[in-house]
């Protein structure tokens, strides 16, 4: 039975955690049929052959082009039909989510998100969750046939496995009424890592004392091809925009490193960031609860060790 | 304008977080709930719309009746009735039909909630109700501002914002920073206990969803301090050690 990956875009390119899902979707033991919506590079959906997709259906129709969610879901519903698939698997995010609860309502299926690992079916089909804000994770078991799983970034390990895959023109008809939100404008940071992608987050907060000393916290990102991130009071008092907010209310992240430099360690922010596999905390204050979360530590003043970290950064490489 | 706030009853953000029974019910010793974060913005935006511009404000929740101290909270905020499905809120194609069902008994104009519960994380109860209904579902919203039978909104996306306009009704997962959150008052809560609080039996609703058991993760190691002098061994270390460099 094929099994159905949504596939995102960002600046052209195949979204890293998109990538995630088709290696998911093969190591369930496939086929995988991966569908692109809206304007998309051939060589790039070609590409996630090497992932294990033998099949690539690519939903060109420029009213494509926005994600609008009541849209997209129809393509899925009909592409899980046509392709006579019974699950689906995409990446959680600010579209793919909303996208996979409608399908799922839609089809009768099973829904899980947040899903980090493959599937256990020794008896029956059951997902891993992370829940509680990354403190905790359930078991999930999937009854229906039908299902759809959203993962959560990692969730897959990638891996080389094939060539270039076949793409295919995929239509559908998309009447008026699927497109009854209107996106009337969008801002997007441009040419910059995005926070919840990135494998390395430099981090800042309270402890940076004001929006014009971010520039070094930027020097060090760029230095690590990392994203910045800050803290919620941070965001609050406007020195940085919400979208760069980590924690609780704000965006979870999952790098490889996360660099927190002047941030106390609140429960709240830790819980966006629980999920990163090795924690660098740098502060003056050595009581700070956010060493006791950390994996590398080093007190004293980031003014001072910000500008030292990126030299040393630079000679290593 | 009628708008319906579904909210959660959640442990308080800086909850221990531990189960027990062999790891198949959350342990509520010493936990503090308190209604979910982000349906707490989606009430405050409520009651900010109802007193510009007049709403009756209806508040949603399945739960058992332990959640009712929290439903009253709601209550004192501003919100007018309130109604309790009383059921565990298993899953959330089982919580989105609850909400379905009661939206559309109720004829709303707004239905919203927050982006996500801060328990199971899901995020999708929106968009099911949304599909439920037939409507539009927005999530997370960000500012939310009524214009007669339209509505303009922020959304957030991933590194940056989505600017939207969507017809009455629809359904939306709100966040902050759509409202300030509102502590209610000595007259809210004394008013609180005499608002009309409604308690229904669930409809069935078989979502094939089942929780077997809960995990927490594995602890972490301790805490490796490097001198402030000695920048460069952090380097080292996340390069030869960590491996992430």
């Amino acid at each position: 039975m094929p099994i159905l990956v949504f596939v995102e875009s960002a600046e052209g390119k195949i979204k890293k955690t998109s990538l995630e899902a088709v290696a998911y979707a093969h190591a369930m033991g496939g086929p995988v049929t991966a569908i692109a919506l809206g304007a998309a590079e051939k060589s790039e959906l070609e590409n996630l052959g090497k992932y294990g997709a033998q099949k690539v259906l690519h939903a060109s129709d420029e009213k494509l082009n926005q994600g609008i969610i009541q849209a997209y879901a129809e393509v899925l519903v009909k592409a899980l039909q046509d392709e006579n698939a019974d699950v689906l698997v995409l990446a959680n995010s600010s579209l793919g989510t909303p996208v996979a609860a409608r399908v799922a309502a839609r089809t009768g299926a099973s829904l899980a998100t947040n899903v980090v690992s493959l599937p256990e079916t020794a008896s029956g089909f059951v997902v891993k969750k992370s829940i509680y804000t990354g403190k905790a994770f359930s078991f999930v078991e999937l009854s229906n046939k039908k299902k759809v799983i959203a993962l959560k970034k990692n969730a897959a390990e990638l891996k080389e496995v094939g060539g270039a895959a076949q793409v295919t023109p995929y239509t559908v008809q998309l009447p008026d009424a699927l497109f009854a939100v209107k996106i009337l404008s969008s801002e997007k940071a441009t040419g910059e890592v995005l926070l919840p992608e990135a494998n390395i987050v430099v981090s800042g907060g309270r402890g940076m004392k004001g929006p014009e000393h971010w520039g070094m916290l930027e020097g060090l990102a760029k230095t690590l091809h990392a994203a910045t991130g800050c803290s919620k009071p941070v965001s609050d008092m406007g020195w940085r925009p919400h979208h760069e907010h980590v924690g609780q209310t704000g965006v979870k992240v999952a790098p490889q490193l996360y660099i927190a430099v002047g941030i106390s360690g609140a429960i709240q922010h830790l819980a966006g960031v629980n999920s990163s596999k090795c924690i660098v905390v740098i502060n003056k204050d050595a009581e700070a609860p956010f060493f006791k979360a950390a994996d590398y530590g080093i007190v004293g003043d980031a003014f001072e060790i910000i500008p030292k970290l990126t030299e040393a950064i630079k000679a290593a490489k | 304008m009628k708008i319906l706030v579904c909210i959660t009853h959640v442990p308080d953000t800086t909850s221990k977080i531990n189960f027990k029974d062999n790891n198949t019910r959350f342990d509520t010793t010493g936990v503090q709930f308190i209604i979910g974060p982000y349906d707490d913005y989606a009430l405050a935006r409520a009651i900010e719309i109802k007193e510009a511009s007049g709403a009756t404000v209806t508040v949603l929740n399945v739960g058992p009746a332990d959640t009712e101290p929290t439903i009253r909270k709601a209550l004192a905020i501003g919100a007018d009735d309130a109604i309790r499905v009383n059921a565990e809120p298993t899953d959330s194609f089982f919580v989105a039909s609850q909400i379905a069902e009661h939206a559309k008994a109720g004829g709303f104009d707004l239905i919203l909630m927050g982006r996500e519960s801060i328990d199971y994380n899901s995020g999708v109860v929106h968009s099911i109700v949304g599909e439920m209904l037939g409507i539009p579902s927005v999530s997370p919203v960000m500012k939310l501002d009524l214009d007669g039978t339209k509505a303009k909104l922020a959304r957030e996306i991933e590194g940056g914002k989505e600017y939207l306009e969507v017809n009455l009704p629809f359904v939306a997962g709100c966040q902050e920073p759509i409202a300030e959150w509102k502590i209610p008052n000595m007259r809210g809560i004394m008013s609180a206990r005499t608002k009309p609080l409604k308690v229904v039996e669930p409809k069935t609703a078989e979502s094939g969803v089942k929780t077997q058991k809960f995990e927490l993760p594995p602890p972490k190691g301790a805490v490796k301090m490097i001198p402030a002098d000695n920048v460069p061994e952090l380097v080292n270390l996340l390069k030869n050690e960590a491996r992430v460099l």
